[in-house]
């Protein structure tokens, strides 16, 4: 599904190193949790899957179902099957959140080739899936993130990617700002759309997610590298010992 | 259009004095060329009145029947029996520079103790007879042919020219007084530079009775990179004449400017500023604080100047009129093509305790870049009466609260300014002009 | 939102020139009146067996008009327009007086079919619900052409009908309003107007009427160096309401046309006007060669107590714009709001806004206007909003935004706020932006393109406004500023 090699990246304006060789497959069906301190890269990881241009890939590349993902601009990738949930979602005045879904949706389906869907199809659609986050048509008829609070910024990533039914999930620190009830909505909500045909990737700096969404893999993100990877046990450990084994180990 | 206007009394009044006093004026003969220049401007043009689009609201050619002479020479002893009463300041730890009938007076000012701290003061009357004498009168393209400048220009009759070295931090207060000793045109010019990396913090005050003369103070900001210039300007003199201000002010890279306007008392008063950014990443922050009431005129006129990219702006005024007082407030943040990453923010509030008040906000915002963040807020109107109501249920009387509204009205800006050592010189006068009422 | 697929699939299908209403009728017309003097007004005048008081006034205006300067004040530039060289007649020969549907020219019914606006009755009751009816006043350069659905509105007591015809059939009552919200020396091109106007639109509206449909104006400027001085009159008699539809294109041609038209609307007490525009005249092509010149004086005056006048305005087009479209706030509890869009690209220059004058007891006021700059445009928001001494409680509120998209364009703002009274509350807000990154990443990493996240975002942005307009309008509208804005990325 997802292969990463030698991925090194700096961060366009000054030219700050920020990965330095990443190396990372993911198989279909896999979930894969990436962790690491502040600083290591996670975000950065995340946000040049999904294209953001303020990065610049100096060596290295990205091979989704064997396209070259580097060469595609973010909408592409979408349409492809990437998915990025923000860890700070971004706030659109003036645009409905019904009406977002609605274009997002339409303008993959036609990437794709795919029939646009009707209007009747799409709220029954849309309808049922924010039923399970308990998003309400309140919400949906509010402009995008505006004003919503942090769990509902979650919620509504998650109804997104419920709805655009993506290849491949990245998970950007969803659990941060989330209270416990939240984040057991988001977790059943992530867990509803696992499936053999879908990878994820969870960011996240602490394990109380991955006790929500139990990973296949966990790797240990250091400086930009990947300097440990193991199974689900690998989280606890983190979080019993902490990351500063492997920050050494890094340097 | 060519046609030559018919000139009102004070103008003629003006040009006469100039006539008159043209020979004395100090400079080197380009600064007579331009002192001659600037009263052509009057000739042409008048003063400035109400179609002229920078002074719609400030008619200063309706305003000023007549022209005083100006000021006569005083001597030190003359000057520092009038200093005696003009206690504006309190006991406030400072720096003294003293301006008296438009002239510098070394004796009274603290220029030993600025030396030793790396400030020098010199005499601006002389600076202009220098070589560079013209230069010193060079104003910025934003000013266009302003008709305040050009009347300072023609009647410059010193000041100060004032250099904090690179590097120096002065941490004691500079007070710039000009005290009307006796009636008459006040004219002065203070040239205000601050070399690479040093900060100073300056008090600008009036004190004294210029009578029916005309205050005409230009303040001119050099602030190299990386300086820091904080400074506040008292315009509180109960001048029947016109208390005219003019900042100019230049920012190098890194830089900081901080002023606040602060405007009661005369009968027409006008502080303008014309802020440029010459350096990136520097910062202008703009309060302004007026009060006025019976006829008076409070004008606070601004134009932010963003000619490179990555500085930002805030301009903060607060307007508070009584009586049938007339309030203006006109700035105007200028985005050149190139000034990406511009953040200008700016915020105007009128508070109209009285029928008669009137206010004119006008905030502008012209922008040619498009990576910026622009904005600006006017609101206008009065104490509100729920807040007024919910102090008088807790017990305070009306008159007690009201003042306790404007004081944090005004404060806002006093505080946000956050000068402590003058916030309770500032807020004593908010309290002292409502105790008034 | 489908209006915004159907956008995008409108612009991928126009290549290099946007304008789609850039034909050119081929009709035989009589043009005439070469030339600004007074045998041109009497020429005018003379045409439209108009009252020898109209001719008087008309020659009073164009001799007030001869001492007048241009205005320089608005940030617009643009070379001097010669009057002299202008035709201030041109009319079809077709159309010799007032005409019924059955004897309208075949080609003008196809020209007007052709800009989207049906004519015939019988079609327009054949394809919409009665409730959606839309009554059209379709002036083709200085002459109206046909005004539909008149005999049905007379039964309400409604009269819509041109100007012309106004002057003839009811000169009392336009006697008594024309000119009494614009008097004839307002401005240059208001004076200019009195003076050589030569048609245009007239409502009256009876008291305690409610219009039974929503009335429209369709101006088409065809002929060739033939300026167009429309001038329309509403008035709203106590109780009434009525909501009014303007739309306007000319063809594509090299030269700059000139529009100079004055609109007064009188509201009496208890009486609403709603005046929509949607303004797309021929913008001038990529270089910014030619396009009209809009030089328009639009005021509402709300005369009666509780009287309401609201102006909502899509300015999409022209070379150059100088609007304020305003209200007078003179009687007591009146209302007067102002929602604009202004979208400028390629080499616009707009100067517009409104003027909000409060003079009666508890007047309010609101202000929306979104100004989106592109290309090498230049966007101006000017605004007064007043409050006179007896203006007691007056409110304002303001709302002024400003979108940069490409950074050759200018966006300005220049608001007057000047209040006289303690007791009146005004609040301005203003703000001036790009379309963020952020926001564009976000929409693209979910599969939108570029262009689409940028039709999306705008929508967004204008949505306040666009929510003001009626309907059919609304979705012509978005439409519209996402073709005005093709091209403006990338």
């Amino acid at each position: 599904m997802l292969e990463i090699k030698n991925l090194h990246a700096r961060i366009a304006e000054d030219g700050t190193e920020i990965l330095r060789g990443i190396n990372l497959t993911v198989n279909p069906g896999e979930i894969h949790a990436i962790m690491g301190p502040n600083g290591s890269g996670k975000s950065t990881l995340s946000y040049i899957l999904a294209g953001k241009e303020d990065y610049e890939v100096t060596e290295g590349e990205i091979l989704f179902n064997g396209e070259n993902l580097l060469d595609m601009e973010a909408d592409a990738r979408a349409a492809a099957g990437v998915f990025l949930a923000f860890q700070y979602p971004i706030e659109i005045p003036g645009v409905a959140t019904m009406e977002f879904l609605k274009t997002a949706l339409n303008a993959q389906r036609k990437a794709r080739g795919e029939a646009e869907l009707s209007i009747p199809d799409f709220l029954k659609l849309v309808k049922s899936k924010a039923a399970d986050l308990n998003v309400t048509m309140d919400m949906l008829k509010r402009p995008l993130n505006v004003g919503f609070s942090g769990g509902e910024k979650k919620r509504s990533e998650i109804l997104q990617m419920a709805l655009l039914q993506p290849k491949l999930c990245v998970l950007d620190e969803t659990d941060s700002g989330l209270d416990i009830d939240a984040l057991r909505i988001v977790s059943e909500g992530v867990n509803k759309l696992r499936s053999p045909e879908r990878s994820m990737i969870v960011i996240t700096h602490y394990q109380r997610l991955l006790d929500h969404i139990v990973p296949d893999v966990v790797h240990v993100l250091s400086k930009g590298r990947i300097v440990k990877t193991g199974g689900k046990e690998l989280a606890l450990e983190l979080e019993k010992n902490g990351y500063a084994d492997y920050v050494g180990e890094a340097a | 259009m060519t046609t030559p206007i018919t000139l009102t009394q004070a103008e003629t009044g003006l040009l006469d004095r100039f006539d008159a006093a043209q020979a004395g004026l100090a400079g080197s003969a380009p600064v007579a060329a331009l002192r001659a220049e600037a009263a052509a401007q009057l000739r042409a043009k008048g003063l400035p009145h109400r179609r002229v689009e920078e002074y719609k609201y400030s008619d200063l050619r309706a305003f000023l029947k007549s022209a005083a002479p100006l000021a006569a020479a005083v001597t030190e002893a003359e000057a520092k029996a009038a200093l005696a009463s003009a206690g504006l300041l309190g006991d406030l730890d400072r720096f003294r520079i003293v301006i008296a009938n438009g002239t510098f007076l070394p004796g009274l000012s603290d220029v030993a103790a600025l030396a030793a701290e790396g400030v020098s003061v010199t005499d601006f009357s002389t600076a202009l007879a220098g070589e560079g004498g013209a230069a010193l009168l060079a104003q910025p393209k934003s000013a266009g042919s302003d008709g305040v400048l050009a009347l300072n220009t023609a009647f410059v009759q010193g000041g100060v020219v004032l250099s904090v070295k690179a590097g120096a931090e002065i941490a004691k207060p500079v007070e710039l007084i000009q005290i009307a000793v006796s009636g008459g045109g006040q004219v002065t010019r203070c040239r205000v530079e601050l070399a690479e990396g040093a900060q100073l913090r300056l008090i600008e005050t009036f004190a004294g009775n210029a009578g029916a003369g005309e205050i005409n103070a230009v303040f001119d900001y050099v602030v190299a990179d990386k300086a820091k210039l904080a400074s506040t300007r008292l315009l509180t003199s109960e001048a029947a004449g016109a208390v005219l201000a003019t900042t100019l002010s230049r920012l190098g890279a890194e830089a900081e400017l901080k002023t606040l306007g602060f405007i009661a008392g005369p009968e027409f008063a006008r502080n303008q500023q014309f802020v440029a950014f010459a350096g990136e990443h520097s910062e202008a922050k703009i309060y302004g604080v007026s009060m006025a009431r019976g006829k008076a005129l409070a004008d606070q006129t601004l134009i932010v100047d963003h000619a490179v990219p990555h500085c930002n702006s805030r301009e903060f005024f607060k307007t508070v009129l009584d009586g049938e007082a007339r309030g203006v407030y006109q700035g105007r943040i200028n985005v050149a093509q190139h000034a990406q990453k511009t953040d200008g923010e700016m915020m105007t509030q009128a508070l109209l305790l009285s029928e008669g008040a009137e206010m004119a906000n006008k905030p502008e915002l012209e922008i040619f870049a498009d990576d910026v963040i622009c904005a600006h807020g006017a609101t206008c109107g009065q104490i509100d009466e729920d807040l007024l109501f919910y102090l008088r249920a807790r017990g305070i009387p009306e008159a007690e609260a009201r003042t306790l509204l404007v004081l944090a009205f005004l404060s806002e800006a006093i505080e946000e300014f956050g000068e402590d050592d003058v916030t309770d010189v500032l807020e004593q006068r908010v309290r002292d002009w409502l105790a008034v009422a | 939102m489908p209006a915004v697929q159907e956008t995008i699939d409108r612009v991928k299908a126009i290549d290099v020139d946007q304008y789609k209403y850039g034909f050119v009728t081929d009709i035989e017309s009589e043009t005439g009146a070469r030339g600004l003097s007074e045998e041109t007004v009497r020429f005018l005048s003379a045409k439209k067996n108009e009252p020898e008081w109209m001719t008087e006034w008309r020659l009073d205006a164009l001799r007030r008009f001869q001492t007048m300067t241009e205005p320089t004040w608005a940030r617009v530039d643009y070379p001097p327009v010669d009057l002299q060289d202008l035709y201030y007649w041109s009319a079809p020969k077709s159309v010799a007086g007032p005409t019924s549907l059955d004897e309208v020219d075949p080609e003008l019914l196809r020209t007007y079919e052709k800009l989207g606006i049906p004519l015939r009755e019988q079609e327009i009751l054949a394809g919409v619900e009665p409730k959606n009816r839309v009554a059209v006043d379709a002036v083709f350069d200085s002459v109206s052409v046909v005004t539909t659905f008149k005999d049905e509105l007379k039964k309400a007591g409604v009269i819509f009908c041109s100007i012309s015809e106004a002057l003839r059939e009811y000169p009392d009552l336009v006697r008594k309003y024309l000119g009494s919200v614009v008097p004839v020396t307002d401005n240059y091109y208001a004076t200019l107007n009195s003076a050589v106007f030569s048609d245009g639109s007239f409502v009256y509206i009876p008291e305690g009427v409610r219009c039974p449909m929503e009335l429209s104006t369709y101006f088409r400027i065809n002929e060739k160096n033939t300026g167009q001085f429309e001038r329309t009159l509403i008035i709203a008699e106590k109780g009434a309401y009525v909501s009014y539809l303007e739309g306007c294109t000319a063809p594509q041609r090299d030269e700059n046309q000139l529009h100079a038209a004055v609109v007064e609307l009188i509201a009496l007490d208890d009486a609403e006007i709603k005046y929509s525009t949607v303004q797309n005249w021929f913008p001038g092509d990529k270089d910014g060669k030619g396009g009209i010149y809009n030089f328009v004086t639009k005021r509402g005056d709300c005369r009666g107590k509780n009287s309401k006048i609201s102006w909502t305005q899509v300015e999409t087009g022209s070379a150059i714009t100088w609007k304020y479209p305003s209200c007078i706030l003179r009687g007591d509890n009146s209302r007067g709001e102002f929602y604009s869009i202004a979208v400028s690209n390629g080499h616009q220059q707009v100067d517009s806004g409104t003027k909000m004058i409060h003079l009666g007891k508890n007047t309010s006021s609101r202000i929306i206007s979104k100004g989106i700059s592109a290309g090498k445009s230049q966007n101006t928001y000017r605004g007064l909003v007043s409050a006179h001494r007896k203006a007691s409680n007056a409110r304002n509120f303001t709302q002024c935004d400003s979108l940069l998209i490409g950074q050759d364009c200018g966006a300005h703002t220049v608001p007057y706020i000047e209040s006289k009274n303690a007791t009146a509350q005004f609040e301005h807000e203003a703000t001036t932006s790009k379309i963020s990154d952020d926001q564009m990443f976000y929409c693209m990493a979910r599969g939108l393109s570029q262009e689409e996240a940028v039709a999306l975002i705008v929508n967004g942005f204008v949505k306040d406004v666009i929510q003001q307009l009626p309907m059919e309008f609304a979705v012509e509208a978005q439409k519209l500023i996402s073709i005005s804005l093709e091209g403006s990325v990338g």
